[in-house]
């Protein structure tokens, strides 16, 4: 069980309003891809959740419970993490990034740290190596890794492989999907690659000036059923693996 | 006497002043730095407030914390010392706040907003994202502010002197009045020699942060506190209680005070000196019993501290100013030494042929085509506009200079008056002429010896200062004087308190 539940949640910044009354329901187990261009409140949704932001009016629930009502910090501990920046600690080793969270709860290693770059596929001798010494896609993988450490169930990722090179980004979305469906995990995954989205998640939330405009499944988008909005968004790769079959044709 | 063997005495109080102010500068910046990095009102006013302090001069700070010590002191009922170790500390303290405040909020705005993100989204409270994050990230910018805080802090810690706190400062302001420069530098090499010493071992430290070596930092930590503790062992000594003669910063005062020290001595007592005290709290300083005895002037007590304007005939002025000292602050009155340390204006015996001035009258006639060197004090004080008015003197210009530098100033021209005084030596050994003063502007500056309430009424201590009341005339005085003022064949204080205390017997 990790079901989120989004009642009536808006959110300001000044004048802009970024979220505008979401309400919204995500069944534990599901891969949810948020998707929308920049500015449309998809990010600032998704932070609802582990309170990063805290809407000014409606409630998020996480399996039943109001998030507002538990301390962040204790919240935050029991959901997973993954952000385009990474925010590796870069004073701590590898393995001290892993276990930041075993750390902060005073939980013994117990080896847990090789088990999870063994999950992100990362060679154990990366364990004791500084942020800065390892590639953009191994960060991420260590951001990955550093999230699961306390075996969350629900993992928020917020265009969590937008700054690595299209190569490693797929192999990476590839290799999340697996640990998604091998630990049971709620995915909420904001994106704003409509590819990425169709490809990796069970549904796809469009999002456009803070309102949820299109909601489906990648087979609903494809076939036109989510609505104006997601139809033009799916258009974009559509269109372009259309013209890529032309050129290799 | 050789400069070096007051060093480790003097070292081990500048050090405690230095680590005792660059630690309370820690304990104020660190806090405030961490709620200015999260706040920017905070930040503001904080910056603002430290940037503001560094612009006062150390030496005003420091005298700025008298008069509001005194006035502490005076709301919570006495007990608060207004001079030594309690000024020193809180200005120098203040001065270190600014690198320490800077470099810590630059340090912690610093921080790459994703690894603040992810210590939020890991679910770090407030706390532990400060010491598992920030802290570390923030400590190589924090470390070189300490760095400067702790050498800015040294060095101007030497001008702790001038508030009665003992520090390498004695040695730069003893060897600057009397031009003992083997003194001067004595003091500068042992402070700088320390500055140096701490930013090396802090630069250890920082070193250790950056490159993330425990060993370094621990090497480097071990090291100061080593070195500190080892300059600060000679203060660990058990004393027995002390006498605080006090002096204020010319070559007179220096002589009388090693006089007394030496009568003082002889009778068993332990001393210490408290040298180069400005004017305006030397009698203060007696008064709250910081310094037992010293040696001052009638009228120099009549117009600042009594607040007469008049100048009346010496020997009532030394009843009234016994009386007044009696009643008002406890202080006792030894007696006068028996010679005067009158402010004089007095001009180059050439020039005084050439336009044939003999008083003050003439003085002013000639004035407005002459430049007017005094001392640091002399144009403050109301001796300057008693004197000023009375002869209506307008000079074309007037410079201070320390006392030393104002009689090199007359004999190079770069002045044509200056404000001499009537036991120096080298009015005579410069072929200086003293002008006439037939108004009576400038009151009479019989030399008197003054005792703290406590030693008033301790006769032995009484009995060991008596026998100099009356028997030092001036030209005794001016001789000793001359012998620590002169380039050639100089003595020390010391040296030059003997030769008089020798022919005093």
């Amino acid at each position: 069980m990790s079901g989120v539940e989004f009642q009536h949640v808006s959110k300001a910044f000044g004048a802009t309003l970024a979220v505008d009354g979401v309400s919204c329901s995500i069944a534990p187990g599901s891969f949810v891809a948020l998707v929308g261009s920049s500015g449309s409140g998809k990010s600032t949704l998704l932070k609802t959740v582990n309170r990063l932001v805290v809407p000014d009016s409606g409630r998020v629930l996480l399996d039943g419970a109001d998030v507002a009502d538990a301390e962040p910090h204790a919240l935050r501990r029991r959901i997973g993490y993954v952000f385009q920046n990474i925010g590796l600690f870069p004073h701590l080793t590898v393995a001290e990034n892993v276990a930041i969270g075993l750390r902060l709860e005073h939980r013994p290693e117990n080896g847990r740290v090789a088990e999870l770059l063994a999950l992100v596929g990362l060679p154990p001798e990366c364990a004791t190596r500084m942020p800065d010494q390892l590639s953009g896609g191994q960060q991420q993988r260590v951001g990955v890794a550093r999230a699961l450490a306390l075996g969350p169930k629900l993992m928020l990722m917020d265009e969590p492989f937008g700054a690595l090179d299209p190569v490693t980004r797929d192999a990476l979305g590839r290799a999340y999907r697996g640990l998604h469906e091998l630990l049971g995990l709620t995915t909420i995954m904001v994106t704003h690659d409509m590819a990425e989205a169709l490809l990796l998640a069970d549904r796809v939330l469009v999002m456009a000036a803070g309102r949820i405009v299109g909601d489906g499944t990648p087979a609903d988008l494809l076939a036109g059923r989510a609505g104006p909005e997601a139809a033009a968004l799916v258009d974009v790769p559509r269109t372009q693996a259309e013209r890529l079959k032309e050129l290799g044709a | 006497m050789s400069a070096w063997s007051r060093v480790p005495e003097l070292l081990a109080s500048h050090v405690l002043l230095a680590a005792a102010a660059l630690l309370l500068g820690l304990a104020v910046s660190l806090p405030l730095s961490v709620w200015a990095a999260r706040n920017r009102h905070v930040a503001r006013v904080a910056l603002g407030f430290a940037s503001l302090v560094q612009t006062i001069p150390a030496l005003a700070l420091l005298a700025l914390f008298y008069p509001v010590l005194l006035a502490t002191s005076a709301l919570v009922g006495g007990g608060v010392p207004a001079l030594g170790f309690v000024p020193s500390l809180l200005a120098l303290g203040l001065y270190a706040l600014l690198p320490i405040l800077r470099n810590g909020v630059a340090g912690l705005t610093g921080i790459d907003p994703a690894v603040r993100e992810a210590a939020d989204g890991v679910g770090m409270t407030p706390r532990q994202k400060l010491w598992i994050v920030e802290a570390p990230l923030a400590a190589p910018v924090l470390m070189a502010g300490i760095r400067t805080a702790a050498v800015w802090t040294i060095g101007a810690a030497t001008l702790s002197t001038t508030v009665g706190y003992p520090s390498l400062g004695d040695l730069i302001f003893a060897g600057l009045q009397t031009q003992d420069w083997a003194l001067v530098m004595t003091g500068c090499i042992a402070a700088a020699a320390l500055a140096l010493a701490t930013d090396a071992l802090l630069g250890l430290i920082e070193r250790g942060i950056k490159v993330r070596r425990r060993g370094l930092i621990a090497l480097g930590a071990a090291l100061l506190f080593t070195g500190t503790g080892l300059a600060l062992a000679p203060s660990l000594v058990p004393q027995q209680p002390v006498v605080r003669i006090g002096a204020k910063n010319f070559s007179e005062q220096y002589i009388l005070a090693r006089l007394i020290g030496r009568r003082l001595e002889a009778a068993g007592y332990r001393v210490l000196y408290r040298e180069g005290l400005g004017s305006a709290v030397i009698f203060r300083a007696l008064a709250a019993g910081d310094v037992d005895v010293y040696v001052d002037y009638a009228g120099t007590l009549w117009t600042n501290e009594m607040k007469r304007r008049d100048a009346p005939d010496p020997k009532r002025m030394v009843a009234a100013i016994g009386r007044w000292a009696a009643q008002e602050h406890g202080v006792g009155l030894v007696g006068p030494l028996g010679f005067e340390n009158a402010y004089a204006i007095a001009v180059r015996g050439s020039d005084a042929q050439r336009l044939g001035l003999k008083t003050l009258d003439d003085l002013a006639r000639a004035s407005p085509r002459m430049v007017l060197g005094t001392d640091l004090e002399f144009l403050e004080r109301p001796e300057w506009a008693a004197v000023r008015d009375a002869y209506s003197l307008r000079f074309s210009a007037t410079r201070a200079y320390s006392p030393t530098f104002m009689y090199r100033a007359i004999d190079s021209g770069a002045v044509d008056a200056i404000s001499a005084f009537s036991s120096d030596g080298r009015i005579a050994a410069q072929k200086l002429v003293v002008l006439a003063d037939p108004r009576h502007a400038i009151p009479s500056y019989d030399a008197l010896l003054l005792v703290s309430q406590k030693r008033a009424h301790d006769q032995r201590f009484i009995a060991a200062l008596k026998p100099l009341v009356g028997r030092i005339d001036v030209e005794a005085m001016r001789a000793a004087n001359f012998s620590v003022d002169r380039d050639r064949d100089k003595r020390t204080p010391g040296e030059a308190a003997a030769g008089l205390d020798a022919r005093l017997r």
